[in-house]
């Protein structure tokens, strides 16, 4: 069973599926940039495995291509999973 | 005339260590790096070289590229400021390789049987691509002209070079930074290895020994920087050899077995000497390909007699740097590239190490108690050989 995607849950998710990619936790905050923690497309391909794994949420390429920063993907996950 | 070509950098990973210098004083010494029939790099922490992302976005066949680049850039005095000292577009790579990242092929192989295809890494194929290394060198220092790599097996590492210094010659380029980089010491590579009766049973590299039984895997890296001689001289580099000449040549008889009597092989050195415009009597050292298999042996000294005659042949010291590392496949050529360079400069001839009981017909001066002092007067001249699977023979030709 996924589990409950809240903006709780999900910030917690993707906060430490990001820092695994390289930049330091403490950068990773809703409001940092993509470009500014230096996350490409093929890193975000990999956050969006985990989203699923996670719970059950599937992001295709164009939902990640309009993501800015760290908060839009949380708040597109919460949004899909309702 | 065409341009020469000059060596200001190299740098090395191997089984002996870390480092160029621990390659060379190491071996020199008669030490050896190969532990349980295996030639690890035991002491490369590629932490200590790549960033978190670097890390996770090669594979360690790339990851070992990388060091050794970061090492022959320091040592040809590329890193000292925030730029390049050339222009970056006149600067190439090109880094051969035997399998690519094949340790990334087989976890992603795991991971679709056990996950399925939704499961794999996006990064799979960045890692395994075979001109991983070539990219990204070119992406971390950013070097703009041509970047590629070379695949011919167990001569991928010398033809990289050699294509170097082609392109150089060519005006491609007026730098190039090239060598090799392996990690098949795994699952899948070895068991297959292992299935060819390639690899050693007894895990003891011995080339030219009558008891030698095959080749005992490695790998490593190691690159060199070269620059057109004008363009080193502007600069004013620091000389550390010269690239003289490559020679390149197919057997075209079998699939993995060399051509008995050394034909092809022979065609090659005769080529790289030519291409040095050198005769067989110009040369000090050769830097044997040896890989301790039967084969193998035995059709390199036939090849090295048909090139360079007899005499000649056996009075020149031969050794095998596979007796001190294993065979790192597709980074050997460029390993020992450097590790010959190295012994110019010294002017030795480093041991075969092991070697002990003649076989016949293998009756050159295989080097059993070296180091040996290299009689050159002036420059020193050498060759390396390096022959792969597939009948591919590259050989270089270098002096120091």
């Amino acid at each position: 069973m996924p589990a409950t995607a809240t903006q709780e849950t999900v910030e917690t998710t993707i906060f430490e599926a990001i820092s695994k990619l390289g930049p330091e936790p403490e950068d990773v905050t809703r409001d940092a940039t993509f470009e500014s923690l230096d996350i490409d497309s093929l890193d975000l391909v990999e956050v969006a495995q985990v989203v699923e794994e996670e719970f059950g949420v599937v992001l295709k390429g164009e939902d990640m291509e309009k993501l800015t920063t760290v908060g839009d993907a949380i708040d597109l996950v919460v949004a899909r999973a309702s | 005339m065409s341009r020469r070509v000059v060596i200001t950098g190299v740098g090395a990973v191997s089984p002996l260590g870390n480092g160029a210098a621990t390659l060379h004083e190491r071996w020199k010494a008669g030490e050896c790096g190969i532990e349980s029939g295996v030639g690890a790099c035991n002491d490369f922490d590629p932490a200590e070289v790549l960033t978190k992302k670097e890390l996770r976005r090669t594979d360690r066949f790339a990851q070992l590229a990388i060091a050794a680049c970061q090492e022959a850039l320091e040592n040809a005095g590329w890193t000292d400021g925030e730029e390049l000292p050339v222009n970056p577009e006149r600067v190439g790579c090109v880094i051969g390789t035997g399998i690519g990242g094949i340790a990334t092929i087989e976890t992603q192989h795991d991971v679709l049987k056990e996950s399925g295809p939704g499961r794999v890494s996006p990064l799979g194929i960045p890692l395994m691509m075979g001109n991983a290394g070539a990219a990204n060198l070119a992406l971390r220092y950013g070097f703009k002209g041509p970047a590629f790599s070379t695949v011919s097996a167990c001569a991928a590492g010398a033809d990289a070079i050699g294509t170097a210094l082609r392109m150089i010659r060519a005006g491609d380029a007026d730098a190039m930074v090239t060598g090799g980089a392996e990690a098949g010491i795994t699952p899948l590579a070895y068991a297959c290895f292992g299935a060819m009766g390639a690899l050693s049973e007894s895990g003891i590299s011995r080339p030219f020994d009558a008891r030698r039984d095959g080749f005992v895997m490695g790998e490593g890296a190691a690159v060199l920087v070269l620059e057109s001689a004008e363009a080193a001289e502007e600069r004013g580099a620091t000389v550390l050899g010269e690239l003289l000449g490559y020679g390149a040549s197919a057997d075209a008889f079998h699939l993995t077995a060399p051509e008995p009597g050394g034909g092809g092989a022979a065609r090659a050195i005769k080529r790289a000497l030519e291409d040095a415009e050198l005769s067989a009597s110009d040369l000090h050292y050769v830097n044997a390909h040896g890989t301790s298999t039967p084969l193998n042996d035995r059709s390199e000294t036939d090849a090295l007699k048909a090139a360079l005659g007899e005499d000649i042949a056996k009075s020149l010291p031969v050794s095998s740097t596979k007796s001190a590392v294993g065979h790192l496949l597709g980074a050997a050529g460029a390993v020992e590239a450097v590790a010959t360079l190295l012994a110019l400069r010294e002017r030795i001839a480093p041991p075969t190490l092991g070697y002990e009981v003649p076989d016949e017909g293998l009756d050159l001066d295989y080097v059993p108690d070296g180091p040996r002092p290299l009689n050159a007067n002036g420059r020193a001249v050498a060759i390396s050989n390096s022959f792969g699977f597939g009948g591919h023979n590259a050989v270089l030709c270098i002096a120091a």
